[in-house]
């Protein structure tokens, strides 16, 4: 999947999160959690979001590569390189 | 109109899930209400027929007023619908709304017209003529006009939350809280390193949607901990306070866009540890985007508010009334601590409690953060 593909997904699973949210605004290189207001409950729901729509399996230690969108989908395209 | 909470006075009917002549059973959702906590689902606590809907689509009635009717199994007469307190049990007539659910549909002084394939249906789907604007001509309600309005609250999907009742709605139990209960707070520190690391492991061989959050074992360890402290668990019933002997463990949850409620998971200490993941995920869904049902509103004996995730070390809690106490949970830090004579860097959690001290003591409140923080270190029994 391209960059523009796994980022398209990566918000669109955030606007299932913070359906409230103005996605367009959302800076690449900002934490998500500052920008969306996310909870722990939020990133779990994220993490499975990602998983269910991707088929990506993030383990717990690598939720703090998920920081910020850009590392989104630079973590995403990773785990989804063979 | 059930009470939701505390200083909860009146609600909106928002739809009816059930129509006269179908059978109900206990815990069916009934119909839609919309209070300042947001649209939420009654359920129905008896089994039987629902023989006749009181108050129509749209209407705002002060709690405690009757909904419907419902002929109980094996009995004669009907009973009032849903939850409502003993008396009056069969009103005679439903008390007038508190408000106008919406203007005239007709110039002033008209009488309404509508047709009567409008009336049957307004009958059937028990939809308020009242609130319906009329497209026929001269304003004569239509067939499609009730329709559209049995349709509305269904679209609507969400909670239409008004921040601004909601932040009066807690002013008012807080106040109340402030000006009649005597709270006493205690606050304990605890080492988190067993049951984070128990945690982890557990995490690491559980699939991504059954992971577990490190508040779930402190909601766990608080609902088990209050079993041994009864007098922290319960509600004020008039003039007595009343311990439970389930615990209902009222979440609080902040909602996008300000404000917070607090349901219950119901008998949240019998349940295992993914039972209560997956019902709080749930619950914090549903706080979010709509549908608490009407018993996770008003049954919760103990209420739990975690702040830690805005790096809250100690949370000072007001207990929410007629509840007896509230736990707070504070951030999960890694810090010095002293183990065995040696200073260590040990994830520490600070919980605090405040309580009502005409039911309860500091020594017992001492008691039960000691008890939460004995369970913590054995998190696989949990």
């Amino acid at each position: 999947m391209s960059t523009d593909g796994v980022r398209a997904t990566v918000l669109s699973v955030l606007g299932e999160i913070a359906p409230e949210a103005d996605l367009g605004a959302v800076r690449g290189d900002r934490p998500l959690r500052e920008q969306l207001d996310l909870d722990s409950m939020d990133l779990l729901n994220f993490v499975v979001g990602l998983h269910e729509a991707l088929g990506v399996d993030i383990p717990e230690r690598d939720y703090g590569k998920l920081a910020t969108l850009d590392a989104c989908v630079a973590y995403v395209q990773e785990r989804k390189t063979p | 109109m059930p009470i939701l909470g505390a200083d909860m006075t009146a609600g909106t009917l928002v739809a009816w899930r059930k129509q006269p002549g179908d059978r109900v059973s206990r815990g069916d959702i009934i119909a839609e209400v919309e209070t300042e906590k947001g649209l939420i689902d009654v359920e129905v606590f008896a089994s039987g027929v629902l023989e006749r809907i009181i108050v129509a689509p749209g209407v705002t009635v002060p709690t405690g007023t009757v909904l419907a009717l419902i002929r109980e199994d094996g009995l004669a007469g009907a009973t009032a619908a849903p939850g409502a307190p003993p008396s009056p049990a069969v009103p005679s007539a439903p008390r007038p709304p508190v408000a106008p659910p919406a203007p005239p549909p007709g110039p002033p002084g008209s009488r309404q017209r509508v047709s009567p394939l409008a009336r049957q249906a307004a009958s059937r789907l028990g939809v308020d003529l009242t609130a319906v604007r009329g497209t026929g001509p001269g304003g004569v309600i239509r067939l499609e006009d009730v329709e559209a309005a049995a349709a509305r609250p269904a679209a609507a999907g969400r909670p239409r939350l008004d921040p601004g009742r909601m932040r009066q709605t807690i002013a008012a139990a807080m106040t109340r809280a402030k000006r009649e209960i005597p709270h006493y707070y205690l606050a304990h520190t605890m080492d988190m390193h067993r049951a984070l690391a128990w945690l982890a492991a557990e995490n690491a061989r559980r699939p991504v949607p059954e992971r577990l959050l490190a508040n779930v074992l402190l909601l766990k360890a608080v609902a088990v901990a209050v079993r041994e402290v009864p007098e922290l668990n319960g509600v004020w019933r008039g003039e007595r306070a009343e311990p439970s002997a389930r615990v209902h463990l009222g979440v609080a949850i902040s909602l996008r866009g300000g404000g917070l409620v607090a349901p219950a998971v119901h008998d949240a200490d019998r349940m295992p540890i993914g039972e209560l993941m997956r019902a709080l995920r749930d619950l914090v869904q549903r706080a979010r985007t709509g549908g608490l049902r009407s018993s996770e509103l008003s049954d919760p004996t103990l209420t739990v508010t975690s702040l830690g995730e805005q790096g809250v070390e100690t949370v000072f809690g007001i207990v929410y009334p007629p509840q007896l106490a509230i736990v707070g949970f504070g951030r999960i830090a890694e810090r010095p601590w002293v183990v065995d004579g040696a200073v260590v860097a040990r994830p520490l959690v600070t919980v605090s409690l405040s309580a009502d001290h005409r039911v309860s003591d500091g020594h017992r409140g001492g008691l039960f953060l000691a008890a939460v923080e004995r369970l913590l270190q054995t998190p696989e029994r949990l």
